[in-house]
């Protein structure tokens, strides 16, 4: 994946830029010892790696404003960075970059049961939401897999989803406010505690911008109540085909799960490996899961059995207790790691049409035999984001480059079929190149006029999303 | 007027346009501004509709009866549960899957389900430049590129006029019921529709009304579900709500539709003169904001979340509300009240100068819907 060559102009004022910023910023929070650097040269995406000019961490929207003006008067390039867990390399550095981090930026700053939200400061993770609001049984919807670790600002950027999207939809579908800092240092408010902000929708177009429109600070979440509970199902099939009919299926019956989470031989087989979560050894496993009340559970994992019923499965299994329904989880949970022992992976991110699953798993099947090389399918059954993972050994010269052309082969099927590129990771530095098979030259230079607008001279996160060749032009006006 | 039937006419249509053109659906939402009407209803049809998958394809110009009809033969349905604003506005016509997209038109379920723009899936619609343009598609999850489809929902066709659409549509659920609150002060109201909307019990509309039956106050609190869990819903909910007064409970279908359609067309203000405004604010500060309106009357949607106003023709209700976190929209007033207060609520000055550089960019020589939106 090829990165722009730094601008050897901005890398040559590293001294000058310190100064400025240190009049500031903390001594601490600026960092550009080079051993000290090295911390920031990759996110998740960590087959690329480069470490930047300087890494800085504010602690105050006012502190990141002061910086961005600084780099915008030095004409620096800023990568705005959450917790470093992008899969897609949306916080990959250049040598010539500031890394702006917010991950001092982690406090509540407001909590409102009675209106439903949160406001936050965009460094906080995901799941420390939910842990700031759960002592009055609230939580936060969108559940990433890395939740843990990742940042509500990186959620915003990426505009995440994760496994119970289907019922709560994704970060968008859950934001109601940001405050952005542009990149020439003003600082906007965009809705706020209110459903839904006047005028044009920026707060849509903002979430999910890969920090190329300007650098979140604060954002205002709305929470939900906790249901009463909830349990999963597992159902197994001997072949996909009839594991993605029986999804369909039960779509159409009008039940609408939180979550339906589907995995391949290949997965099932690592994670009971890995795991022992004594899943049965079959084609395709669903994992169904219902919430509600106790009489609302009984009548829909009722609805659901009868329907998998009619689809002879091999296993139907619903989850008697907590403890169960954690072992049902626990192999899906666990198939990351499992295929991670395997070898070395790349995780692919592209949704289709739920009704092509069984096309498209059977193709990425031949089309991985062909490349010599083996896939696991893990993913979101519901709503048709895949995330097939390629193995491949990090060691073996080319192996990585043969996983890469595969990858980008069943992403171009994705799209092919009616689906597009990523559901849920962004399109970082690893996508980009493939834009222009899912959009038109006018659909992104459209896209891009957007950034002209936030961003007029292209110093936030430039290099991404777009192909290169597509945003040359704009990043050498820059410079 | 013009009234293109395909993309590539509507294309040549802005490309060539020399003058303004006033962007017009079904015309049933009272949007018309100065110039040459550009009709979008021979863009006409569903192109695809997958119900095991949840996903619709219609052109914008689709009628919402047509997709209504469609939907209902699968049981599904819009969950955003469009406004119809027919009867508040007079008007006659057919309401465009277009028109409420661009309007982002959304109904009492907003407060749960999402509003239009958290349904969309994918535009295809024609830049004041007159390039046709793609964006999402028709896949639940999609994080390709920007979202254009949130910026274009509810952009009024100022960013440029939308000609294919594609939805998420849900099932319609097995049973419905409202259980009701009767005679609460507004203030009352807006505590009970928190306790409800802050339960566990999944409640899918809460609205007060103040001049119901019998010009008696009405809060409503809706379920939705399979039977038996509407039931044991409704059931805990009347027991929350007891302590407000006199809880009754409603599951006849048609009586529920009836009263829900009565909320989300606001239609306790249908023969009444005067100005309607919309308020969004933050459900807490309901009771205050309609104190200061000094209305004629009133309606609360979204928990509290929304306020219909009714107030005398002409009056500037944002003068009266001061500032406050949310925004009030005039929705009928005579043509010289529109212009005097501007339909939207003005905007603070960063969001304002970011909006009206994005339609520089959309529409170079501001042809489409000139100044509606700023």
């Amino acid at each position: 994946m090829e990165m722009p060559a730094p601008n050897l102009n901005v890398v040559s004022m590293k001294a000058e830029l310190i100064q400025r910023l240190s009049r500031v910023l903390n001594e601490d929070a600026i960092i550009h010892d080079e051993a000290e650097t090295r911390a920031y040269e990759c996110d998740a995406l960590s087959a690329y790696r480069c470490p930047p000019l300087l890494a800085v961490l504010p602690s105050t929207t006012e502190q990141v404003s002061d910086v961005l003006r600084i780099c915008n008067e030095f004409g620096v390039p800023v990568v705005p960075r959450g917790a470093g867990t992008s899969l897609a390399g949306g916080s990959l550095p250049t040598a010539d970059c500031v890394i702006v981090g917010v991950a001092r930026m982690n406090e509540v700053l407001e909590t409102d049961y009675d209106n439903r939200f949160v406001r936050v400061q965009s460094g906080r993770t995901n799941l420390s939401v939910t842990g700031a609001v759960e002592e009055r049984d609230f939580f936060y919807a969108p559940d990433p897999s890395s939740q843990l670790a990742c940042a509500i600002a990186g959620n915003i950027a990426m505009n995440s989803g994760g496994a119970h999207c289907l019922k709560y939809g994704v970060t968008t579908n859950n934001l109601l406010g940001v405050t952005m800092v542009m990149m020439d240092g003003e600082i906007v408010e965009i809705g706020g505690a209110h459903l839904d902000a006047s005028g044009l929708d920026l707060l849509g177009i903002v979430c999910g911008s890969e920090g190329q429109l300007g650098v979140v600070t604060e954002a205002t979440l709305r929470i939900l109540r906790k249901p009463e509970g909830a349990r999963p199902v597992l159902v197994g099939f001997d072949s996909n085909e009839v594991a993605g009919q029986c999804v369909s299926d039960i779509i159409k019956a009008g039940v609408l799960p939180v979550a339906i989470e589907f995995m391949d031989r290949p997965c099932i087989r690592a994670t009971e490996a890995f795991a022992k979560p004594g899943y049965p050894d079959c084609e395709a496993l669903l994992i169904i899961e219902v919430e509600g009340a106790e009489e609302e559970i009984v009548e829909q994992v009722a609805l659901i059995k009868g329907i998998a019923q009619q689809h002879n499965p091999v296993e139907l299994r619903e989850a008697k207790d907590a403890d169960q329904a954690a072992r049902i989880w626990l192999g899906r949970k666990s198939a990351f790691g499992a295929m991670g022992q395997i070898n070395d992976y790349m995780c692919l991110d592209g949704t289709i049409p739920v009704s092509q699953l069984p096309y498209v798993l059977r193709r990425i099947s031949e089309m991985t035999e062909e490349y010599g090389l083996a896939v696991g399918n893990v993913f979101h059954a519901g709503d048709g984001n895949m995330h097939p993972l390629i193995l491949y050994n990090a060691n073996t010269p080319g192996d990585l480059e043969k996983c890469e052309a595969l990858g980008a082969d069943i992403l171009r099927l994705c799209v092919e079929v009616g689906g597009c590129l990523t559901g849920e990771h962004g399109v970082g530095i690893e996508k980009r190149e493939l834009m222009l098979d899912q959009f038109d030259p006018i659909d992104l230079e459209v896209q891009m006029a957007v950034k002209d607008v936030f961003d007029p001279q292209w110093l936030l996160n430039p290099a991404k999303v777009f192909p290169l060749s597509a945003s040359a032009a704009r990043r050498m006006a820059a410079e | 007027m013009m009234r293109p039937e395909t993309e590539a006419e509507l294309a040549n249509i802005i490309s060539t346009a020399e003058r303004p053109l006033c962007i017009k659906g079904g015309g049933t939402r009272g949007v018309v501004v100065d110039g040459e009407t550009l009709e979008t209803g021979a863009l006409s049809g569903v192109s695809l509709y997958e119900p095991g998958a949840l996903t619709l394809v219609a052109k914008s110009g689709t009628s919402v009866s047509e997709i209504d009809t469609l939907l209902a033969s699968e049981g599904q349905r819009l969950a955003f549960e469009p406004t119809d604003n027919r009867g508040l506005l007079g008007l006659s016509g057919e309401s465009t899957i277009g028109g409420v997209v661009a309007g982002n038109i959304s109904g009492p379920r907003r407060v749960q389900a999402g509003a239009c723009r958290d349904f969309m899936l994918g535009v295809r619609f024609v830049t004041g430049a007159g390039e046709i343009v793609k964006n999402g598609g028709r896949v639940m999850k999609n994080v390709t590129g920007y979202d254009l489809v949130k910026l274009m929902s509810g952009s009024f066709g100022t960013l440029g006029v939308l000609t294919e659409v594609s939805l998420k549509v849900l099932p319609k659920p097995e049973t419905q019921a409202v259980v009701s609150v009767h005679n609460l002060s507004i203030e009352d109201a807006q505590q009970a529709m928190t306790v409800a909307a802050t339960s566990p019990f999944d409640v899918t509309g809460a609205a007060h009304i103040p001049r119901g039956e019998s010009e008696r106050p009405v809060t409503m609190i809706r379920v939705e579900g399979f039977e038996a869990s509407v039931a044991y819903r409704s059931r805990e909910l009347t027991t929350l709500l007891g302590e407000f007064g006199t809880v009754t409970s409603e599951t006849d279908p048609q009586i529920v539709d009836a009263s829900w359609r009565a909320v989300r067309d606001v239609e306790a203000f249908h023969d009444k003169q005067g100005d309607v405004w919309r308020i969004s604010c933050k459900p807490s500060d309901a009771p205050m904001l309609a104190n200061k309106a000094g209305a004629e009357d009133l309606l609360f949607d979204w928990g509290g979340g929304l306020i219909w106003v009714l107030t005398k023709a002409g009056s500037d209700l944002r003068a009266k509300l001061g500032e406050f976190d949310g925004h009030a929209t005039l929705i009928r007033a005579e043509a010289e009240t529109f212009n005097n207060l501007g339909r939207f609520h003005p905007e603070p000055s960063g969001v304002a100068v970011i909006a009206s550089a994005l339609r520089r960019k959309f529409d170079p020589r501001g042809i489409l819907n000139t100044g509606l939106m700023g």
